[in-house]
Order: C-alpha cells, then sequence, then structure tokens
C-alpha cells in the first residue's frame, strides 16, 4: 500500500524552510532545467503530465497555461493559498514545511505563461505559514530567483504574499481576484475565464498551491514519467487531509487510485474503538457524502464522480455513528449560509432558508413535506449562481437528505413528541 | 363566489382566488422555539431585519471624503507599514485588506479613526474600505478585545467536542480580560481538532480540562500550551520520513 512520496519526502528535515537546506536537496535545479527550455517546452511537459489541479475543480494545469494569450503584454500568476474548504489542510503542510517547492513551481508556471507578477494569496488565519512563506520569499529574492532577469535568463518575475482576512469565497478564483484588487471578494460571471480577464482584468493563471509545487517534480521527472503514476486521468500522486472521527488525522501523500478504505482505516486509523463509519466526504465538506458501502472505491476524479460525488480538494471528512445527520447538515448550512458573499440570490436566499427549514427540523415544528421542500430548494440553487457555493451546500446537503432519509424523519418526529404543542383553545 | 375573489387583468385572466377555510388555525409553537427564531434574525429600531440601517444619519454633515493628509494625523509606523504596501501592486487599492489588517493592529479594531487613517494614506473614501472590512471575518468593524481567539467550530473540530470547547473558554473569560473568543470557521487544522488560534497561534487538540490553564496563559500573555502549538507538530504519514 506503499505510494511513492514525491512532495512530502522526508518532509520534517530540520530547516527545509530555508534556502540552505533546500538547495542542499537539489532546489532551484529544476527553475534551471526550465529557464534552459523554451516556455511551450515547458507548457508541454505540464500537458503531457495530465496534471489536474489539486485544488478542487480538477482541470489539467498544462491546458489551463495554454489557454493565456501568447505575446509581450501584463500576465499575472496567482497561486490560490486560501484554502478554507472544511476538512482540507494539505495545503498548509506543505507551506510552512517547503515554501520554497511553491516558490520554484511558481516562477516555473509564470515563466511557461509568460507572467511578469505573481502573487500568493495566502488565508489571513495562516498568519504563521504566511510567516514563514514570506521569509522564504525574501530569502528567494535575495538570492536572485525572484526578480528580474532570473538566473541569467530573460525572464523577469516578481512575486509578493498577500494575506487574505478571512472569506471562504476567497478560494473561489474569481473571488479571490476581487479581493487581491482589494474589493469584496465577490465571484465574477465566467466567462470570461481568469486566463483572458483576470486580475486587473488581465490575463492570469490561476492554480493551488499543491499545482504549482508539483511542477518542479514534473519538471524534474518528465511529464511522461509523472504521468505513470496514479489512476487513468488522475495520474500523480496526492495530498490527502483525513479528519473528523478517527483515530490518527493528518495529511497523507497517496498515489491517485489508492483504496479509499486503505486511506481512511489504514493510514488515518480508522474511526475510534466501537464505533462504525456512518458516512464519510470524500472532497471536503461541500462533496456529496458517500456510505460505508463505498470504501472500497479507489480515491481518484473519475470514480468519485461517477460515484456522485467529487475528489475536490482531497479532505477525507469521516463520521461515525455517534453522530446525528441531521447535526451535521445543520452545521454544514449555517456555514455557507455565513460565507455567502451575497451577489446571487438562490445562493443568499437559498442558504437562509436550508438553514431555516434545518432548524425547523431540529427543534421539531417540521414535517416530512419539510425535507421534499429542503431538496427543492437545493434543486433550485445548483447551476443558477454565478460561482458554486450554492451548489457546495447543496450537493452534500441533497444527499445526506435522500441517503439517511429515515434518520432525519425520525429526528422530526422524536423532535415534536418531546416538545408536544400546548393545548390551547383558540379564539 | 364574491366578485372580490376574482382578478381580471393581462396577467391573470379571471380566476378565482381561494380563501383558506377558517378551521385551520396553525398550532402554536413553544414559547422557546419562538424565542430561538427570534435571535437567530433579530430586529432593530426601525422594525429592519439589517443591522446598521436604524443607525441615524446625520443629515446636518456632508458625505465623507477622501480625507485631507494635513488634518488627519497617521501614526508614523503606520504609514510607513502601509506605503511600503502600495508599491507590490500595479493597482494600490489591492493594499487595502492589508492596510486594513495593519491599522487594526494598531487600533484593536477597524475604528473609525482607524479608517480614516487608511483612507488617508491610501487616499480612499472611508465608506469604500468600511464596505471592504466589513466583508471579512477577521476585519472587526466593532470593538472587540485585543487579543484574538478563534475557536474552530465547523464540521471537523465539531466531531470533536468544539462546541464545547468554545463554551468553555468564554466561560472561563471574565468580563474585564481584553480577550475577543469566538467561534470561527474551519482554520484548517482539522488534524489538530478541537483547535483554537491564539492571534495566529494555532493549538491543539485542546482538552477541557486544560481549558483553565490556556485562558491563564492568554491573560498573562504567555505562550498558549507550547507542547501543543501545531508548528511544532511532526507529520503524521508513515512514510513521510525516511
Amino acid at each position: 500500500m506503499s505510494s511513492p512520496h514525491l512532495i512530502f519526502k522526508d518532509i520534517d528535515e530540520p530547516g527545509l524552510n530555508t534556502l540552505d537546506v533546500y538547495l542542499k536537496r537539489g532546489g532551484y535545479e529544476n527553475l534551471k532545467k526550465a529557464l534552459q527550455m523554451p516556455p511551450e517546452g515547458v507548457t508541454e511537459e505540464l500537458l503531457q503530465s495530465n496534471l489536474r489541479g489539486r485544488g478542487g475543480a480538477g482541470f489539467a494545469m498544462g491546458k489551463k497555461i495554454s489557454f493565456l494569450p501568447q505575446g509581450q503584454m501584463d500576465k499575472y500568476v496567482v497561486c490560490n493559498a486560501d484554502e478554507s474548504e472544511p476538512g482540507t489542510f494539505k495545503d498548509r503542510e506543505l507551506m510552512q514545511k517547503i515554501p520554497h517547492l511553491l516558490i520554484e513551481g511558481l516562477l516555473i508556471a509564470g515563466y511557461a505563461a509568460g507572467a511578469t507578477k505573481s502573487f500568493i494569496f495566502i488565508r489571513g488565519e495562516y498568519a504563521e505559514q504566511a510567516e514563514i512563506l514570506e521569509k522564504a520569499v525574501e530569502e528567494a529574492r535575495a538570492a536572485g530567483y525572484i526578480g528580474a532577469n532570473i538566473l541569467g535568463s530573460v525572464h523577469t518575475q516578481d512575486l509578493w504574499v498577500h494575506r487574505g482576512a478571512g472569506a471562504y469565497i476567497c478560494g473561489e478564483e474569481t473571488g479571490l481576484l476581487d479581493s487581491l484588487e482589494g474589493r469584496r471578494g465577490n465571484p465574477r460571471l465566467k466567462p470570461p475565464f481568469p486566463a483572458n480577464q483576470g486580475l486587473y482584468q488581465g490575463p492570469t493563471l490561476i492554480n493551488n498551491v499543491e499545482t504549482l509545487a508539483t511542477a518542479p517534480l514534473i519538471i524534474e521527472m518528465g511529464g511522461a514519467e509523472y504521468a505513470k503514476l496514479g489512476a487513468e486521468n488522475s495520474t500523480g500522486t496526492k495530498l490527502v487531509s483525513v479528519s473528523g472521527n478517527v483515530t490518527n488525522p493528518g495529511n497523507f501523500e497517496i498515489e491517485l487510485g489508492m483504496k479509499s478504505r486503505d486511506i481512511i482505516e489504514g493510514l488515518a486509523g480508522g474511526v475510534p474503538e466501537g464505533r462504525k463509519i456512518k458516512f464519510w466526504f470524500p472532497g471536503g465538506s461541500s462533496s456529496p457524502v458517500l456510505t460505508p458501502e463505498e470504501l472500497d472505491l479507489p480515491y481518484d476524479f473519475d470514480t468519485m464522480a461517477k460515484a456522485g460525488s467529487m475528489l475536490g480538494s482531497g479532505a477525507i471528512i469521516v463520521v461515525d455513528d455517534s453522530n446525528s445527520v441531521v447535526d451535521v447538515a445543520l452545521k454544514l448550512a449555517k456555514f455557507y449560509k455565513h460565507e455567502s458573499c451575497g451577489k446571487c440570490s438562490p445562493c443568499r436566499e437559498g442558504t437562509n432558508w436550508t438553514v431555516k427549514m434545518l432548524q425547523r427540523i431540529d427543534t421539531g415544528v417540521a414535517t416530512p413535506m419539510d425535507l421534499d421542500i429542503l431538496e427543492s430548494v437545493q434543486q433550485q440553487i445548483m447551476g443558477n449562481c454565478l460561482c458554486v457555493l450554492g451548489d457546495a451546500m447543496a450537493m452534500p446537503l441533497s444527499s445526506m437528505v435522500n441517503k439517511f432519509r429515515e434518520e432525519f424523519e425520525e429526528h422530526i418526529e422524536l423532535a415534536r413528541e418531546a416538545d408536544p404543542y400546548p393545548e390551547e383553545a383558540v379564539a | 363566489m364574491s366578485d372580490a375573489t376574482t382578478r381580471d387583468n393581462i396577467f391573470n385572466p379571471v380566476v378565482p382566488i381561494a380563501t383558506p377555510p377558517a378551521e385551520i388555525v396553525p398550532a402554536a409553537p413553544t414559547q422557546q422555539r419562538i424565542a430561538a427564531f427570534k435571535d437567530e434574525a433579530p430586529r432593530y429600531a426601525d422594525g429592519s431585519r439589517v443591522p446598521g440601517w436604524d443607525d441615524p444619519v446625520d443629515l446636518t454633515k456632508d458625505p465623507a471624503t477622501i480625507p485631507d493628509p494635513a488634518t488627519t494625523p497617521v501614526p508614523e509606523a503606520l504609514r510607513a507599514e502601509i506605503e511600503g504596501l502600495l508599491p507590490r501592486y500595479p493597482d494600490p487599492k489591492s493594499a487595502s485588506i492589508p492596510a486594513l489588517a495593519a491599522a487594526q493592529r494598531v487600533h484593536g479594531w477597524c475604528s473609525p479613526t482607524a479608517i480614516e487613517q487608511v483612507a488617508c494614506v491610501m487616499q480612499l473614501t472611508p465608506a469604500y474600505l468600511i464596505a471592504v472590512a466589513s466583508f471579512y471575518d477577521m476585519l472587526d468593524t466593532k470593538p472587540v478585545g485585543r487579543c484574538r481567539v478563534y475557536v474552530c467550530t465547523n464540521i471537523s473540530c465539531s466531531l470533536n467536542g468544539a462546541d464545547a470547547l468554545l463554551d468553555a473558554i468564554q466561560g472561563e473569560l471574565n468580563e474585564g480580560d481584553d480577550v475577543h473568543a469566538r467561534g470561527f470557521e474551519c482554520l484548517g487544522a482539522c488534524d489538530i481538532a478541537p483547535m483554537a488560534s491564539i492571534d495566529g497561534t494555532y493549538v491543539g487538540p485542546i482538552s477541557l480540562d486544560e481549558v483553565p490553564t490556556l485562558v491563564d496563559q492568554i491573560r498573562k500573555g504567555e505562550e498558549p500550551l507550547p507542547e501543543k502549538q501545531l508548528l511544532k507538530r511532526p507529520s503524521v504519514d508513515p512514510e513521510a520520513n525516511g
């Protein structure tokens, strides 16, 4: 059940976050190698690797770079380090322990895209990681890896760390761009996509931390070699964050296609003694839930999609049988209601009403018909907004109501019985 | 069918409108449930559910314009910090959020003075900055305690007892403590659930019997639970370290 460890190789080496130690293990050699290739050559390697975005959408990185227009103009590379998807904490460990890998990846991607300015948008809550990253950026700048004519090449690229201030929606790529422009983080209509009109309306490549950190590894081993790892159409390794009711929560680097059971019960230790898995989220809290019967499915993009869920950010949340599905649903709905930016009516109103309906279900003033109304609200949110925050609530909630309907109905009955209506004579 | 129940217009041809039968009377929910719903959607002075709309507008004043540097005193350190951020971006407005965060560190919250100072240095209107500040959870537009304790109460931490942890921490704090302890959304530390971020330092897993010690350390400004800090935690991946 062993997986090749490309990113997490000797991750706890002391001082790995410093330039000296990073250079000793061959750091920035891949940047040198990339700068000696033409930019199209770098893009070709990334296309051959079939690396899919590691932030949640899973869009092929090489294809994304090829969407940027060619030619001399102000182009930008933005690293989406606003890791706010509940259950996800893989980028945190990467940025904290090996920040130079991310910086090198940003420079390689910037060279391939022809970008001159790059930013790392890191969530404000990751203050410690932001500090480590800022120090690493200054080290790289002082050593000449960032700035004008990097390593004597024609490529010029500036890099700054930008801290966010606490908003889940700023993890959405266009919400991030609006926030980076100094505004409220409201997402934009797509098309036009950031590759054409992104930051300051210029062509922008925006990628997740892990995706960019994989770029140096692909340059090192070659795109075709990387594509041999993993599963068909889900190449390579993935950092997976496992949390919830497991005995050994944490980040694990796995080869895509590994059985989900081996990840949850093998690496993460499974649920505590005496309990059973009730359901699990394969891709963060925004993914439809799966049942214990689906634990033997391989963990890759296509299998999860075929099972009616998604790989998403690669964050597995395990819920055991000591928890009520109604509690989990209400907790989730409150999160999405809080984080809705308010721009689109179906999401702004839908998240609000979903919370209210779930509260009615929880306190016993609901009937089973409320479950049908809840489901219909979720259907009316999905696909009707500028971004997928509304869908991110609607999909898991819908799956929970469908797969655990008896439990919801039982909860409604028990709650009503626990607090019977007072017998009042009405005038 | 009375005439009053029909409608006659281009949108709705003459269609009888049924009136609900008089006998169906919804049962009255108990006072507890009424209270729960009332708490969730409070009403403000003029009956609206939107906070701030009942703040009276001072009609004797003109709308606030970009503050004049000549009449707006700004602490030198804050000015230097914000001006250091501006050249990083092709559009200096991008520095709004880091600048507001810097002002919040100086003033304790995004107070009207703080907003005015940032507006003065960046040459923006205070209204623009308030619009931005009110969007983000980490920027406080109301006065709160200086030390910020964020207890994650999202799904993974909640499955590990985060709600009880938040109650315990808030219960342990006193009125006079300059500490703002609140629930927060997923802080990206689900592996140390249940956890808290004390002014950016991630600490966890915190057990309920450690709460008095933790709160005491917070009050005194000491390192919170040093052996439980995230930065010191090695990887749990069995193959991560050869």
